[in-house]
């Protein structure tokens, strides 16, 4: 694999499989995400490559930890900090000369508005301002290898477009930056994507090469699916239903041009009907490409 | 309200800890306190100097338990000098000396409050010859030349706190308190916020060894720890008068050892603690005892020796006992080599293990 990342990772907390013979690769000035629910090991998966946790099985590639800027799942600031202390102490940490300290700080915290807060405590700013924060001081040391864990979740929208101006300040300046979200629509921007599933890969790629992928077609039905097999393949979006229509199945309601989200949600009903049985009579056994990376 | 109820008690059994706080540690302080709780001291632990010693050794009243004779005759002076020495150094708390005069010469430690209070109230009570009494009934027997000796001593002295005042035995062991609270209740405080407020796994992935975290999550402490110190000692002296007769340096050095001892036990600490909560859980649970039984309130040698050995793995007993020494009775460094080797033992036990948890906890490592 290029880049930096995790080959094959592992990890058990106990008797739970966090993680199974998880790969991801981030190569610089590009972004890669890891995409996944709620529990699904994205944290685990970012914890492992940051260096915060040692996998039982499996390699992580990294630079040197002064190279790598991480924002942890939580805050990742002093919230008994001001902003301004907070971002000096994390200069001090990395040895970033004074000067380039200064220039950095000023630059960022004005593009991001959090100048005006720069000698507010941490722990009075927004939850959007926190996380602003808490990705600018990650950036600070200039890594090679930027982890942002959850970076935009539950943050507003304007918040969300300064976050990603600093992502892709960061890939501008050849960081390889590896963050995870639970929104399939930051997923689709990225340049490489991981969606992981109960600690296993449901499917990796380019979000264009996780969408050819998805067997059959996507449709959205005029009304709730007929109990039974459709039920099974079917899922609610945007307040209407869409079911997944399997190379052999009859066409029902209007077939729509899948996007990453589609894909993501195919690629896990795949996983579920394969393991209730149902999946082989469906007759759409044997796919390939970027879903069945990982798959068992 | 039966809903909270409820759910108030689910979330009690969850939490072990609140739990065990709330049963086992009455039942434990109350075992404890049964046995420990006792300013009466069962002897008072005496020396004899000079040429009748050994025979007014043998004839000590019960109230006065024999630590140990000297019979010199070589110089007048020796066994004044030696008495006063084994007072000095903490191996008893009355010293008789004999030979010098018309009637023995009695020392009393009045650092050794306990022991100085039981001292003068059997001398007292020798004095007034009470029929039936035991300790009148032996100096009033032939035999008992100590007795009877001591019924009528030349001169009492009380050494090093004349007045028996509190505040003289109760400063110098109140600043090892202190030091156990900033050392050990605050500093595990402060690591826990780092664990609680997700700080610690950042700090985790920094370029930074253990050691540097350990020692820049520490040394601040460490500081306010001493300029307590300073200040406990500065008021002691300054507005209750305690004396310092002692060397600074020995006290110091004394300090240094114990405040080692107690950031050791507050990271321990932490490093077992997910919460504040349950950090202070346990740091009480430390203090408590160290309190009760290191001899700062209550004598030692009036608690039941089945407990007493819990004083004995206790840092703060080891340093009452260096504060009470070198400030009081301005006792050298050669004869504290026991507490001092002592709580040498424990910080190195103490740190070795927070050491080693901190590590764990910031190496990383599969489950953390």
């Amino acid at each position: 694999m290029t880049g930096w990342g995790a080959d094959e990772v592992s990890v058990r907390f106990g008797s739970r499989q966090a993680l199974d013979r998880v790969t991801v690769s981030a190569v610089p000035s590009q972004v890669t995400v890891v995409v996944g629910a709620d529990g699904a090991g994205k944290t685990t998966l970012l914890r492992c490559v940051a260096g915060e946790l040692a996998p039982v099985a499996g390699t992580v590639r990294r630079p040197p930890a002064r190279r790598i800027g991480y924002l942890p799942s939580g805050t990742g600031v002093y919230v008994d900090l001001s902003v301004a202390e907070n971002l000096r102490f994390r200069s001090a940490i990395y040895g970033i000369p004074a000067s380039a300290a200064r220039r950095h700080i000023g630059e960022y915290l004005e593009r991001t508005g959090l100048d005006a807060a720069a000698d507010r405590l941490a722990g009075q700013l927004s939850g959007g301002m926190l996380r602003k924060l808490g990705v600018v001081a990650a950036m600070l040391p200039e890594p090679e290898l930027l982890v942002l864990d959850e970076p935009t979740t539950g943050v507003d929208p304007v918040s969300r477009a300064d976050l990603w101006w600093l992502i892709a300040r960061a890939v501008a300046d050849g960081a390889a930056v590896l963050m995870s979200t639970t929104y399939t629509d930051e997923a689709s921007r990225a340049g490489r994507v991981l969606v992981l599933d109960s600690g296993r890969t449901l499917a990796d790629g380019t979000p264009a090469e996780i969408v050819a992928a998805v067997p059959g077609t996507i449709a959205v039905l005029p009304g709730p699916p007929a109990a039974g097999d459709e039920r099974r393949r079917a899922w609610r979006r945007a307040g209407a239903w869409r079911v997944w229509l399997p190379p052999a199945a009859p066409t029902v309601g209007e077939v729509v041009t899948p996007d990453l989200q589609d894909a993501v949600c195919v690629a896990a009903l795949r996983r579920e009907l394969a393991a209730f049985g149902a999946f082989g009579a469906d007759g759409a056994s044997g796919a390939d490409g970027a879903f069945g990376a990982g798959d068992g | 309200m039966r809903a909270m109820i409820v759910k108030e008690f689910r979330q009690l059994r969850r939490d072990r800890r609140t739990l065990a706080m709330m049963i086992v540690m009455p039942v434990l302080l109350l075992v404890i306190l049964g046995y420990a709780a006792s300013f009466n001291v069962p002897d008072v632990p005496t020396v004899v100097a000079g040429p009748g010693a050994a025979a007014v050794g043998r004839a000590l009243p019960k109230a006065f338990r024999l630590a140990g004779t000297y019979q010199a005759s070589a110089s007048a002076q020796a066994p004044a000098a030696w008495a006063r020495d084994q007072l000095r150094d903490g191996h008893a708390a009355v010293a008789i000396v004999t030979g010098a005069g018309p009637g023995p010469q009695v020392l009393i430690d009045g650092s050794q409050l306990f022991d100085a209070q039981k001292a003068v109230q059997e001398l007292a009570a020798l004095r007034a010859g009470t029929p039936g009494d035991p300790i009148t009934s032996a100096a009033t027997t032939t035999a008992s030349v100590a007795g009877s000796a001591l019924a009528a001593p030349a001169s009492v002295q009380i050494l090093y706190n004349p007045e028996l005042k509190t505040s003289f035995i109760m400063v110098p062991g109140l600043a090892g308190v202190i030091l156990v609270f900033v050392g050990t209740v605050i500093t595990s405080l402060g690591v826990v916020r780092e664990r609680q407020a997700g700080t610690m796994e950042q700090l985790a992935v920094m370029p930074l060894r253990p050691a540097d975290v350990f020692g820049g999550k520490v040394i601040p402490y460490f500081a306010v720890a001493l300029a307590d110190l300073a200040i406990v000692l500065g008021v002691g002296v300054g507005i209750f008068g305690v004396p310092f007769r002692g060397s600074a340096a020995t006290f110091a050095l004394g300090a240094l050892l114990f405040v080692f001892v107690t950031l050791g036990l507050g990271v321990l600490i932490s490093s077992v603690s997910q919460t504040q909560g349950q950090a202070i859980q346990l740091a009480v649970m430390t203090l408590l005892p160290q309190v009760l039984l290191s001899g700062l309130v209550f004598p030692l040698a009036a608690v039941t020796i089945g407990v007493r050995w819990i004083a004995y793995i206790l840092p703060l007993t080891y340093f009452t006992e260096i504060s009470r020494g070198v400030m009081l009775r301005a006792q050298p460094i050669t004869s504290l080599w026991l507490p001092f080797a002592c709580l040498a033992l424990l910080g190195v036990v103490v740190t070795t293990l927070a050491t080693l948890r901190f590590r764990a906890f910031l190496a990383p490592g599969a489950g953390k």
